[in-house]
């Protein structure tokens, strides 16, 4: 049996899916949180079942890539849980009635339950499960309340048969029956209301986000160094080190396994950046100098994602996306994009342009640093100074504003305009927060650990063959001549293909100037995707339009670092 | 301003209370607007305008919707008394 949850953008289908089936999927408080779409299973009176977690849609008719896929999946599903906004009845029923009209039986997951109270509304139930003929439950997704009276119901899900009607003869349905079942008393703004008007208003609203981008940014820093400071860097300094030391002296302190487990000893003593072995450097990138900022990233995106802050700061800064050809809407993957670029370019799916999403996803891969890029410019560039740490963004931004603008004139088609609905402000539980969190830290370690360990096994079996040097010889040219770089770099750049993370580490025991440090960090965020992104931009975009961006890629990051060798 | 007046939403000032009268654009913009719920006969209460030519967020019941400056210009309402 394959159920389907289906209903508007943002009415909690995917917190819904996680409480039905213990799947962890990331749920926001912004439309279009799923694009893709998310099985799992739940154990019904008849026997497994499997559910999927479909991407919201207003209307069956399809306005856009998420709709069409959520159209496409109703031809094979057996049931559909209807999941609906009860706080917004009238352009959620409209769905429902839609689903009504096909042969599938439909169940009434009535969402949000909790938020009717103090929005002043009231819903007759008994009555709309009259008019509707389909069994209605109230539900709190997001505490978990009526979900087990939803699923204990599932097999009494009914299909009224209603024959096809026009979307006129829809919306009057719709609102014949909101007529008759609800009764909205009139309530005064709460403080969250107010905020909510200010922050979508142009003079507050830039103030607003003004405020909001810097404590982010303060806050990611305060917590990111916070943990490396006093947990990760006193753990591998001096705990982690003191164990090596002596698996080292086991070893015999130098030979091949001894190199590939432990890495080179520096002065005698384990460097967790220059030793590059599997349990030394391969544990440090992803654990000590990584981890903590995913942490903090997370932490302060999925706080503003829960609260629904993001559509706005999209309404804010829609100006300035329509100079790169995009509208503020894409700002959501850019931010996604800035934890990992696989989940921003997947985010791009809720853009309804062909054009826009070749466009963002160029831009992201060029221009936006995940967090794991960003954590070792962070670490490696800090000890120079922060000016350079600057540099290396203040340069990175504008190669994403003038690559932007080239492309706006250049790639063919119609960047269509904002249209997006605002979601109220929510205070978001602390529980589901820090689930989310531990969802998407459960993501990275999955995902960085064997690519950072397979990534420093094949370094070292390339350093020992020579393989680098023959490289480094070939490409000589544009790494020392354009770039300014040492020969040796090539290896970090051929890495960076794994992990860019690892191969700034790589750059770090080159022992190179400041100006040399930033053109390579530059250089490295803008060059060529990492495996991980390089394969969602094949899948995303198709073959010729991922070349056309590798392209654009690798033309625009050495032109960019000869200039700096040039300016700096 | 007299109520048989029509203005298009970017002509509303902000915290004006309008009837959409019309929806002059193609079968797709109207495609996407009715999905959301705006369709005519609603009333709608306009929040804010973004300057330069910026989005429009409006209000229709429990509902706040920002639309384009182009897209909002399309969209026909008559004026009422709060």
């Amino acid at each position: 049996m394959k159920i389907l949850l289906m209903g508007n953008p943002n009415v909690g289908k995917s917190a819904f899916f996680s409480r039905i089936t213990g799947i962890n999927v990331v749920a926001s408080n912004y439309p279009g949180t799923t694009v893709g779409f998310t099985r799992g299973f739940l154990k019904t009176t008849q026997g497994d079942a499997e559910v999927i977690d479909v991407p919201g849609t207003y209307t069956l008719d399809p306005t856009s890539k998420a709709e069409e896929v959520a159209n496409e999946m109703l031809k094979d599903g057996d049931i559909v849980i209807n999941v609906v906004d009860a706080t917004n009845l009238e352009r959620n029923l409209y769905l429902t009635m839609e689903l009504l009209e096909r042969n599938i039986p439909v169940i009434i997951a009535l969402n949000m339950w909790d938020d009717t109270v103090h929005r002043g509304i009231k819903i007759d139930l008994e009555r709309l499960q009259q008019l509707l003929k389909v069994p209605i439950v109230p539900t709190v997704a997001v505490t978990g309340e009526g979900i087990k009276k939803l699923v204990s119901r599932i097999s009494q899900a009914a299909s009224p048969s209603i024959k096809k009607r026009t979307h006129e003869q829809r919306w009057s349905a719709v609102g014949n029956i909101i007529e008759q079942i609800q009764t909205i008393s009139h309530h005064h703004h709460t403080w969250l209301e107010h905020l909510a008007d200010a922050s979508i208003k142009p003079l507050s609203g830039l103030t607003i986000a003004f405020i909001v981008l810097f404590f982010s940014f303060m806050v990611i820093r305060f917590i990111g160094e916070s943990l490396i400071g006093y947990l990760f860097e006193p753990f591998f300094k001096v705990i982690w080190s003191a164990v090596m030391m002596k698996l080292s002296l086991a070893f015999g302190s130098e030979g091949l396994l001894h190199d590939i487990i432990i890495g080179k000893l520096v002065e005698g003593k384990i460097d967790f950046v220059q030793s590059f072995g599997l349990l030394t450097t391969g544990l440090f990138i992803p654990f000590g100098a990584v981890l903590p900022y995913i942490v903090s990233f997370y932490l302060v995106l999925g706080f503003m994602e829960d609260v629904g802050y993001l559509p706005r700061l999209a309404v804010l800064l829609d100006n300035l996306m329509h100079r790169v050809g995009l509208h503020g809407y894409s700002i959501i993957p850019v931010l996604l994009g800035l934890g990992c670029n696989v989940p921003g370019i997947l985010a791009t799916r809720i853009l309804e342009s062909r054009r826009e999403r070749f466009i963002a996803a160029t831009l992201i891969s060029i221009g936006v640093p995940c967090a794991a890029l960003q954590a070792m410019i962070l670490g490696l560039l800090g000890k120079y100074g922060w000016q350079y740490i600057l540099i290396v963004y203040g340069t990175l931004f504008l190669v994403w504003i003038i690559v932007g603008a080239i492309l706006n004139y250049t790639a063919p088609g119609f960047s269509p305009e904002l249209l997006i609905e605002i979601p109220p402000y929510r205070l978001p539980p602390l529980r589901i927060m820090l689930h989310k969190l531990w969802t998407r830290i459960n993501g990275f370690l999955r995902e960085a650990i064997p690519i950072v360990f397979l990534g420093i096994l094949v370094v070292n079996i390339l350093y020992v063959l020579k393989v680098f040097d023959c490289i480094a010889t070939f490409f000589a040219p544009i790494i020392n001549g354009l770039l300014g770089l040492p020969e040796e770099a090539i290896s970090a750049l051929v890495v960076g293909f794994l992990r860019k993370d690892m191969a700034v580490g790589m750059l770090g025991m080159l022992s190179l100037s400041a100006k040399q440090m930033v053109i390579g960090c530059v250089v490295l965020a803008m060059f060529f995707p990492c495996i991980a992104s390089f394969t969602i931009l094949t899948k995303e975009l198709g073959i010729k339009d991922m070349l056309k961006a590798s392209g654009i890629m690798i033309i625009s990051s050495i032109t960019v670092g000869a200039l700096l060798n040039l300016v700096l | 301003m007299t109520q048989n007046e029509t203005f298009t939403v970017n002509q509303m000032k902000e915290g004006q209370v309008g009837k959409i009268i019309e929806i002059s654009g193609g079968y797709g913009f109207t495609k996407r607007l009715h999905a959301l719920g705006i369709r005519s006969g609603k009333m709608i209460i306009k929040v804010s305008s973004m300057f330069k030519r910026g989005p429009v967020t409006i209000q229709m019941g429990p509902v706040q919707v920002a639309i384009g400056f182009r897209m909002a210009g399309k969209i026909l309402v008559s004026l009422e008394e709060k």
